[in-house]
């Protein structure tokens, strides 16, 4: 499975994501410059976390411009992988190639810490090596990841099974408090009806190794990465 | 030629900043204010166009980049020439 990291101004996960790609899970990793038009023969794409052109505007709103998404858009209509974390779930948002939009945090602060996501949908190309219900913990850092839909499509992700991950607290339980930053029905991550366009708040390469808290964002890369192998 | 365009959310969804002005205006005792909503103002010089072109440019960029249409709204005017 080669992975191509996309690189844009103002990323900073980049680095993280193509070290946890390359050396933690093991793949052929090779970055993508966002003003290239060139995705080097990548199976999978990933938006990786920071703040794209200073957030200015709004988060996601000026990198979804950039040259290199016009062939993101095209490889995800063609079935491509495509995986967006953080500021790269917001890239995805503001492209169209996921529903929603995010508002800013309901306490209005930047969060950083550690949140507990439940894994609501096991049968996607990026969840299947997890199980259904399987609580995982990983880091969030993020000032508008405040998900929002408006009620006719949120109805439509629901009954399509689009929503993969919700806030939870430890013990898997849907409450306010877990919901830190007060997305509509506690969404942390959605796929694309047709499953293999994906976007997440929390950050799943910031939790791949236990000697930094935790590895269970390995269940996403290790699902990617095998679906690839059969 | 100046336009002045003004983005703001949409009635349906929460504005949590707007909230919070308004909280802190109310705390400053301007109890009478009923609610607020925090926008972005962008002033934009242009080249002078055709009207008609004008009408039909500025929407179309400000739908495409200025404003999310999914959460936000936008009004436009010329302020200038």
């Amino acid at each position: 499975m080669k992975f191509g990291v996309v690189v844009f101004p103002g990323s900073n996960c980049d680095f993280d994501t193509f070290y946890v790609l390359k050396d933690v899970v093991g793949q052929p990793t090779t970055y993508l410059w966002h003003k290239d038009h060139d995705l080097k023969g990548v199976d999978c794409v990933v938006l990786p976390g920071g703040f794209s052109y200073g957030d200015y505007l709004r988060s996601g709103a000026i990198a979804r411009f950039s040259p290199l998404m016009q062939e993101v858009g095209e490889f995800a209509e063609k079935g491509g992988l495509v995986l967006g974390i953080c500021n790269g779930f917001q890239v995805l948002l503001e492209l169209g190639l996921l529903p929603g939009a995010m508002l800013r945090n309901k306490n209005l602060k930047f969060l950083c810490q550690f949140v507990h996501i439940r894994v609501e949908n096991e049968k996607t190309r990026f969840t299947h090596k997890g199980k259904k219900g399987q609580v995982l913990k990983m880091p969030i850092a993020h000032f508008d990841g405040n998900y929002y839909a408006a009620p006719e499509v949120l109805k439509e992700i629901e009954t399509n099974k689009e929503v993969v991950f919700r806030y939870v607290d430890e013990k898997g339980r849907l409450n306010e408090a877990a919901n830190v930053n007060g997305s509509l029905n506690c969404v942390a991550g959605l796929v694309n009806k047709r499953g293999n366009v994906m976007g997440m708040m929390p950050h799943p390469e910031r939790a791949s190794e236990a000697l930094l808290g935790s590895a269970d964002g390995l269940v996403i890369f290790n699902s990617m990465k095998e679906m690839h192998d059969r | 030629m100046k336009v002045r365009i003004l983005v703001s959310f949409k009635d349906s969804v929460l504005d949590p900043q707007g909230q919070t002005v308004k909280n802190a205006l109310h705390t400053l005792g301007y109890g009478f204010i009923k609610d607020v909503r925090q926008g972005k103002v962008f002033e934009i010089d242009l080249k002078d166009i055709p009207r008609a072109e004008l009408e039909k440019a500025v929407p179309e960029f400000a739908d495409k980049v200025l404003a999310n249409p999914i959460i936000e709204k936008f009004s436009w005017q010329i302020i200038g020439e």
